[in-house]
């Protein structure tokens, strides 16, 4: 019995890797650290901004995904507490969000995704994203986003 | 006529157990339920009028990145309002949902303070006004982590750090304009004379904040205001910029009396639910 409880919370994991974040779809939401506890009744997802408007897409995302997998039966539920950090995003994510040239983030001044020049600066606060800022690299002279450290 | 049997010792002992609020249940504190909404009401009034005023300059703004980071600013309040009238709506208890509180309330039921009503007016003028709003919520929230409510709390904790950015962005805007050209010089000072006023507000202590701190759900706002007051000082001095004099202030908003402003603002982002009540997408 415990051996098969097991089983399904890693098949859950495993369709939960498979959802994608929809603002940046190279991520899934386990990438991006978002999803905090699967059992064998529940899974608890955290929002990462608090206004951040795909939090109710990642929802119907995960109940469509986990649906399709024969598992109606497990409730979705949402926490805020402990808040989400770009701590949370593993160190697969930030190789695929470098990939995907999005600078991870970084407390320092991050390297431009292109070239890995670190000769780069800010052009606004605020990207395409609430979550990124954008940014130029002086060497390469392409401009970047940067995944906002948070 | 039949008597009721004598009540017995072992009755009398279970008797004290039932509480007024029925049966077993929790006692029902009605006074905190009160207070919790009232608190919830402006925390969430608060940032859903300054984030639906923020919106109104989305695709007006001088340019693309400012557009941008005003838009992110005001999906940040909304995203805080919808916590904070969701907590509200449970704790009132008659079945309201947090957008029955958004869009189904008139102007003199909404609770926010009369700072985050004020008209856009020009970019500085905005940006007087966030920098003056956010560097008090940014301290209020530091102080509502500890709130004695955990869900309050936990909204707190979340948005204090989207709340730092706020007023890391305005304060470089005022800095910006107030040491810019005489044209953005003269408008950031019109700016923050125009909001001047609406700052005693923010750290009213009226009879609903002084039972909340009691209780424990909000920091001491006297303590806020010392750094708050020296956050101002610090960055207009940077911004080369002087103080307004203080002015007469005007209160009011914590009770629902509001400048004319505000109800135009709810005409427009009430527009559609009233129009067609309990349309969904």
């Amino acid at each position: 019995m415990a051996a098969v409880r097991a089983l399904d919370t890693d098949a859950i994991w495993d369709v939960l890797r498979a959802v994608p974040d929809p603002e940046i779809p190279v991520l899934s939401i386990t990438d991006l650290g978002i999803v905090r506890e699967v059992h064998e009744d529940r899974v608890i997802l955290t929002p990462t901004y608090t206004g951040c408007p795909a939090t109710l897409v990642i929802e119907s995302m995960v109940r469509e995904a986990l649906d399709a997998a024969g598992f109606e039966h497990i409730a979705i539920e949402t926490t805020l507490s402990p808040p989400w950090t770009t701590d949370w995003i593993t160190p697969e994510g930030r190789a695929k969000l470098h990939a995907y040239g999005i600078a991870a983030p970084t407390r320092g001044v991050p390297a431009c995704p292109q070239c890995g020049s670190e000769q780069t600066e800010e052009i606004s606060r605020f990207g395409s994203a609430p979550c990124k800022s954008l940014w130029r690299c002086r060497s390469c002279a392409e401009p970047f986003d940067l995944f906002k450290c948070h | 006529m039949p008597s009721l049997p004598p009540i017995r010792p072992e009755d009398e002992a279970v008797a004290e157990k039932i509480r007024p609020g029925g049966a077993f249940d929790a006692p029902v504190d009605e006074a905190h339920g009160r207070i919790l909404f009232e608190l919830a009401l402006r925390l969430g009034d608060d940032s859903l009028i300054l984030g639906q005023r923020l919106a109104e300059w989305c695709g007006h703004a001088p340019g693309v990145e400012v557009d941008l980071s005003l838009a992110n600013m005001a999906l940040d309040l909304i995203g805080q309002a919808t916590h904070f009238l969701t907590i509200a709506a449970e704790a009132e208890g008659k079945g309201r949902s947090a957008d029955d509180l958004a869009f189904r309330r008139d102007v003199l039921d909404f609770k926010n303070c009369l700072l985050v009503e004020q008209p856009n007016g020009d970019f500085a003028q905005t940006m007087a006004r966030q920098f003056l709003f956010s560097a008090w919520q940014k301290r209020l929230f530091d102080g509502l982590t500890a709130c004695a409510d955990d869900r309050i709390a936990a909204v707190a904790a979340k948005a204090v750090k989207e709340v730092a950015y706020h007023e890391e962005l305005a304060a470089e805007w005022v800095i910006r304009l107030g040491d810019g050209t005489e044209e953005s010089r003269a408008r950031m000072i019109d700016g923050l004379d125009w909001m001047w006023r609406f700052i005693p507000e923010l750290f009213e202590t009226d009879e609903v904040m002084t039972d909340a701190a009691a209780r424990g759900l909000v920091p001491d706002l006297a303590s806020i205001r010392i750094g708050y007051d020296a956050r101002v000082r610090a960055v207009l001095a940077e911004a080369g910029l002087e103080a307004p004099a203080d002015q007469r202030p005007i209160l009011g908003g914590r009770r629902g009396h509001h400048s004319e402003h505000l109800g135009h603002l709810l005409a427009v982002m009430q527009y559609l639910p009233r129009t067609y009540p309990d349309a969904v997408w």
